[in-house]
């Protein structure tokens, strides 16, 4: 057995490997979060209430119509996306043209009320979600096991949030909403109905969200407080990232469950506190965010 | 123009200083309003339940410096409450410190907290400036659930009140319920000087224009900062205070659900209003009491009056109640 600093290097890759997963849901939640704040300008905290639906979703599809995983991963979002437009149209709307500490509070409100739905009708013991018979397993890298699942996890991370910036930084409709989040007024004088941009792109980021939650349901236990920490994690990688940054969510995502995991093998103690020094640091030396413009 | 501005002035002087003299005398009305609450509550309501109540009205009060006259939102405030109550109660429990010393070095710890999280976060505006608190904050939450000298899980339970000043026994809930209100009106009468004194007019100065006021050579950062300081302070008076009084000191303290409530509390009371957070206070507390029975739905019941406050009655009780008596109150 190789040893690295006394430490073996297999217990050194399983972190890098959990790192590199919890690294994955942070990517897709801070990329949610950072494509509503790029148009709505307002943070979403109710996402990590809606990252906990997108799973309980998922298991109720499963155990009352016997919805398979892979078709699930798609409807979960879907359902889950439309409800967070309704929730645009009836409730963040009104509020658009106030303070938007306004929208910051009535989302922190929906949190307490979708979690205190769940909490209310499941209770707070977690409900296990099978892994789908295609990719339980492990395959031998040679250095060591990867569970298929968890590796099936990266993969589908890193493609959505490559698929996401492709379509923000690389189609026609990201380049309306680019110019939308520039100037709003102007692109609305140009006859796009930009309102409904700003339905869609909210739907779209707790989409996002509710995605990562149906990944996640296999692997954590499905129950109405696992949104609850982590969002604030998320929050503190938006930080680091910078503000509305697509890049600094996606890179500040990977890369920080990753200094996350490795700080697990080092120094277990502060596993928890890492990101919250690092934001510190970032606050320090670059008060924008490695990645953002301006504060 | 001069000229009209000369004749106009001192008629204009005089109904400023009338309004001001009605204004004052309304906050009279209020004081002796609470003071009586207080003195009179013992006998009709559950002393705990009445601490219980001061103790959250003095941290919402807290908060509202900030949020209401400093325009600044943090959603980190149950570090601070939090904090203090580990302190109080370690102090207390651990050094076997009498309660005013305890209470006093719950003051200190919070003032340490608010000047390094206040030092970070104070550049940062707006919903930035929310989530670098709240993150914080959460730092805060993950030291108290692992460090071994916060029990953890189970918290610094059986905390004892020890003889105030070494003298008065405080065991008892009746003896303890009028230092609970002394520090209490202590508490409101500081934040209420605080408020209307030249510090906290600057302070209303930046919450309205900023720019106006760095270009008018305040350095608004430092204002800001001295703000958070004395905010996070009183915020750790009454954590400790409530450690004190339960007992207990626990998880529930520094989670950032505590820092939500306080946020609500807020604006439900009126946000910027003076006695607005005492009556918002009032409310959840009571509120909480009578559903606690019902669980998961006090959940609920607080996230629906907090989206109803949001959308629809951003004044809160007290901004309505002084819009009908023509006042500030």
């Amino acid at each position: 057995m190789m040893e690295l600093l006394g430490i073996s290097v297999q217990a050194l890759l399983g972190q890098v490997l959990l790192g590199l997963i919890n690294g994955s849901f942070y990517a897709v939640l801070s990329l949610g979060l950072a494509v509503i704040f790029g148009l709505l300008n307002i943070i979403n905290f109710a996402h990590g209430a809606l990252y906990m639906m997108g799973a309980f979703v998922a298991w109720m599809l499963l155990t009352y119509v016997g919805m398979p995983f892979w078709v699930a991963l798609v409807v979960s979002p879907l359902i889950v996306g439309g409800i967070g437009m309704i929730i645009e149209r009836t409730m963040l709307r009104p509020l658009h043209d106030l303070d938007h500490l306004y929208s910051l509070l009535l989302t922190f409100g929906l949190t307490l009320v979708i979690v205190g739905l769940f909490q209310n009708f499941y209770g707070v013991s977690g409900k296990p979600y099978p892994i789908p018979a295609a990719l339980t397993g492990a395959v031998n890298l040679g250095f060591m096991f990867l569970p298929i699942y968890r590796g099936f996890i990266i993969a589908m991370a890193v493609i959505i949030c490559f698929a996401t910036w492709f379509l923000i930084e690389r189609t026609r409709l990201g380049s309306y909403l680019r110019a939308a989040t520039e100037n709003p007024e102007m692109v609305s004088a140009f006859g796009i109905n930009v309102p409904l941009l700003v339905t869609l792109t909210y739907g779209f980021g707790v989409a996002l969200a509710a995605f990562a939650g149906v990944l996640a349901a296999p692997i954590y236990s499905v129950n109405p407080v696992m949104g609850n920490d982590i969002i604030i994690v998320v929050f503190a990688v938006i930080v680091i990232g910078g503000m509305g940054s697509i890049l600094g969510a996606i890179l500040g995502g990977f890369s920080l469950g990753l200094v996350e995991g490795l700080t697990k093998v080092f120094y277990p103690e502060a596993s928890t506190t890492t990101i919250f020094i690092i934001m510190a640091l970032v606050l320090l030396l670059k008060p924008s965010g490695i990645f953002g413009r301006e504060v | 123009m001069t000229k009209h501005a000369e004749t106009s002035n001192p008629a204009q002087a005089q109904g400023q200083s009338s309004e001001r003299h009605r204004t004052s005398r309304h906050h009279w009305v209020a004081f002796g309003l609470i003071a009586s609450f207080v003195i009179i509550a013992p006998q009709f309501l559950y002393p705990i339940f009445v601490m219980k109540l001061l103790c959250f009205a003095l941290f919402a009060m807290a908060f509202n410096l900030m949020l209401g006259f400093g325009g600044l939102l943090s959603f980190g405030h149950a570090a601070f409450f939090g904090g203090a109550a580990y302190a109080a109660g370690h102090a207390a429990k651990v050094w076997g410190w009498p309660p005013e010393l305890a209470l006093i070095f719950a003051v200190a710890v919070a003032i340490v907290l608010g000047a390094v999280f206040g030092f970070l976060a104070i550049k940062s505006r707006g919903i930035y400036f929310a989530m670098i608190t709240l993150a914080f904050a959460q730092m805060a939450y993950f030291y108290a659930l692992q460090s071994p000298f916060t029990g953890g899980e189970d918290g610094l339970q059986s905390i004892p009140r020890n003889a105030l000043f070494g003298l008065v026994d405080m065991s008892d809930d009746g003896v303890f319920y009028w230092m609970v209100a002394t520090i209490f009106f202590g508490g409101i009468i500081f934040i209420y000087r605080v408020i209307h004194s030249p510090f906290g007019e600057v302070l209303k100065g930046i919450r309205e224009n900023e720019k106006r006021m760095i270009s008018l050579g305040y350095q608004v950062q430092r204002y800001k900062f001295i703000t958070f300081i004395i905010s996070a302070a009183v915020s750790g008076l009454a954590g400790g205070t409530k450690a004190l009084v339960f007992h207990l000191a626990s998880l529930v303290d520094v989670h950032w659900t505590m820092s939500g409530e306080v946020v609500l509390m807020t604006l439900i009371g009126g946000m910027g209003t003076i006695f607005g957070p005492i009556v918002g206070a009032a409310v959840i507390v009571a509120m909480q009491n009578y559903l606690a029975d019902l669980g998961s739905l006090v959940l609920i019941v607080q996230g629906l009056v907090f989206i109803v406050c949001v959308l629809a009655f951003r004044e809160g009780i007290v901004g309505v109640l002084a819009k009908l008596l023509k006042t500030r109150l």
